[in-house]
């Protein structure tokens, strides 16, 4: 099955303009009888911004999600591997287990906010990896280093949970992912960065595509290999930290969105980086809207929604091709 | 003449192994243990027992509860044996208690029944619960009428009713237990009171006793009043579409302290307290 990447990207564009009509019509209770008092508002002020977040935070992971793999030269790399979510997940449960013990953090927290806490979280922690492996010479090193420094973030986050346990589920909703209280500004900082990020991953591409031959061939190339990790480090952690200071940790969309679009036109990595982000932005956009539909007025987490959806979809990809040919 | 002997020696035997003072205790998972004496030297491993087990004048045979458990402030003083997932058995083990109180979902009461430990497993929900749990921590401790410790949660909880001012009555609450949306409907402990306060709830029972709720309903449930714990309460007001909720608009916000927290968020003899401040809310903010 191969499609044109330019079909395919009019394709997945079209999916997400459809969700974001859906994620319009459908709220809290049920289809929106649209002549209600009131009504005005909901749309325009909660769904809107709401549908329209949900798809720039998964554009965001489905970006990220690409560079990763492209640098890495590593299937599984992900959004979150450089240290970024264990980062913005221990930023968050401090700043929460803190609040309302001295004045002075709660006034600093009001003055942030959760999502600047959470942002600045990201960067430390993939600054920490940085720093951990001594710059961005060597991938290898790059890539335990992120493991490293995740696995003793996260142990501290769970130690702060162990200190404050009544932050136990304000953290799950953190690290389930939470589309619910995305605004206009959530969209306009998630879009610039998107922005950001994409020219810079765009501008990069070819590195990446002769850095698939292998570094010494990319080197021999000339590929200035130093510089560019360092471009798409930025871009990569500019991406992550925007969608997981606004949304939380969303599982699996940046995992899943370019091999999505690889399984459906093989293609080279400018194109690529470009089809995960609206491939990211469908599929986050399709889990909000089934996770605040299927049991209305309540609400799953939608990391568990784009969990299940990218996975099964995933998985039925994967048996088809798989399959032995007669 | 032999039957009656037989008869005899059986109810001796009977006697030796059941004393009159011993009591057969049907915990919340339907486990039953046999208590031969009441015991001295008991271990409670959630905060709401604690509380019930002191207010039952029994805190001196304490000897040790878990991390969260801050009050009364005598069982500070204890061995602290850890949380939900981390319990210390071996500290437990070696307080040698003659009964363990647990939470339902702790996972610890196996394995402390597999070292010879009698556990007793409870966990308090709604009111009715608290009451049962009471006579039945009253039957374990051997302490007469337990009931007198509700009689006096009930009638704090109807003097916190009788202060709310009539305008306060009815007044429609959101409740919100934990930031990512998680609200405290009617079916809840907190729910409850807020019932028996005479206020409203947004989230009616058939949604659950906490459910993770779409912000949206909030909005267009438009409550008079949010109840928010300082912890999530940051940014409320600039949730998206929340400026127009007639509590948001008239500062009708009440946010409540960690140490507040502590008494709204525990289902046990403390709840008559937590009635009392919500009770304040309420007339503060009717006031306003």
């Amino acid at each position: 099955m191969n499609v044109r990447p330019g079909l395919l990207l009019v394709l997945l564009l079209a999916a997400g303009v459809a969700g974001v009509l859906a994620g319009v019509l459908i709220g809290s209770t049920g289809w929106a009888s649209l002549g209600d008092e009131g009504m005005a508002l909901i749309l325009w002020e909660i769904r809107l911004p709401r549908s329209l977040g949900a798809w720039c935070a998964g554009a965001l992971l489905g970006m990220a999600g690409a560079m990763a793999q492209g640098l890495f030269r590593n299937p599984l790399a992900d959004p979150y591997l450089l240290g970024s979510a264990s980062g913005a997940g221990l930023a968050v449960a401090i700043a929460l287990a803190l609040t309302g013990v001295s004045p002075q953090t709660s006034s600093l927290l009001a003055h942030i906010g959760l999502t600047g806490i959470a942002f600045i979280g990201t960067l430390v922690g993939v600054g920490l990896t940085l720093v951990l492996a001594r710059g961005v010479e060597q991938t290898l090193r790059l890539l335990l280093a992120g493991v490293v420094v995740g696995v003793v973030l996260n142990a501290l986050t769970g130690l702060a949970t162990l200190w404050a346990p009544d932050i136990l589920r304000a953290m799950q909703a953190f690290l389930l992912g939470n589309t619910g209280l995305l605004g206009w500004s959530s969209v306009a900082v998630m879009a610039a960065s998107g922005a950001a990020a994409l020219v810079i991953g765009l501008v990069a591409s070819p590195a990446l595509d002769a850095l698939s031959l292998g570094e010494s061939t990319a080197t021999s190339l000339g590929v200035r290999m130093g510089l560019v990790r360092l471009l798409l480090i930025f871009a990569f952690a500019l991406a992550t930290g925007a969608a997981v200071a606004q949304t939380g940790i969303v599982a699996f969309v940046g995992l899943v969105a370019p091999h999505l679009v690889r399984v459906l036109c093989p293609m080279l990595h400018g194109r690529l980086i470009l089809l995960s982000a609206a491939a990211g932005g469908a599929l986050l956009l399709a889990a909000d809207v089934l996770a605040r539909a299927l049991i209305r007025p309540q609400e799953l987490p939608v990391g568990l929604v784009t969990a299940l959806l990218g996975g099964v979809y995933l998985l039925v990809l994967m048996h088809r091709r798989g399959a032995p040919r007669q | 003449m032999l039957e009656r002997l037989l008869a005899l020696l059986l109810l001796l035997l009977l006697g030796v192994a059941l004393p009159a003072a011993a009591v057969e205790i049907k915990d919340d998972l339907g486990h039953t243990t046999v208590l031969a004496a009441p015991p001295q030297r008991v271990v409670s491993l959630l905060p709401s027992l604690t509380e019930t087990v002191c207010e039952l004048g029994a805190c001196g045979r304490l000897v040790g509860v878990d991390r969260y458990s801050n009050f009364p402030a005598s069982v500070n003083a204890l061995p602290k044996l850890g949380g939900m997932d981390d319990t210390n058995i071996e500290l437990i083990a070696s307080l040698k208690p003659d009964v363990v109180l647990v939470a339902v979902s702790s996972r610890v009461a196996e394995r402390l029944r597999a070292l010879g430990m009698k556990v007793i497993a409870l966990e308090p929900r709604s009111y009715k619960d608290v009451q049962r749990v009471l006579g039945l921590i009253g039957q374990v401790l051997g302490v007469p009428d337990a009931q007198r410790v509700w009689r006096h949660i009930e009638a704090g909880v109807a003097a916190a009713a009788g202060s709310v001012p009539a305008q306060a009555r009815g007044m429609r609450v959101y409740y919100e237990v934990a930031s990512g949306m998680w609200a405290a409907g009617e079916s809840s402990f907190m729910g409850e009171t807020l019932t028996r306060l005479g206020a409203g709830n947004i989230i009616p029972a058939a949604l659950g006793p906490f459910p993770k709720v779409n912000p949206e309903f909030v909005v267009k449930a438009n409550p008079a009043l949010i109840m928010i714990g300082a912890r999530g309460a940051e940014g409320l007001t600039e949730r998206p579409g929340w400026h127009r909720i007639d509590a948001v608009r008239r500062g009708r916000i009440c946010v409540f302290k960690p140490e507040e927290g502590d008494i709204l968020a525990r289902p046990g003899p403390r709840m008559a307290e937590a009635a009392q401040i919500m009770a304040r809310c309420l007339r503060d903010k009717a006031a306003s």
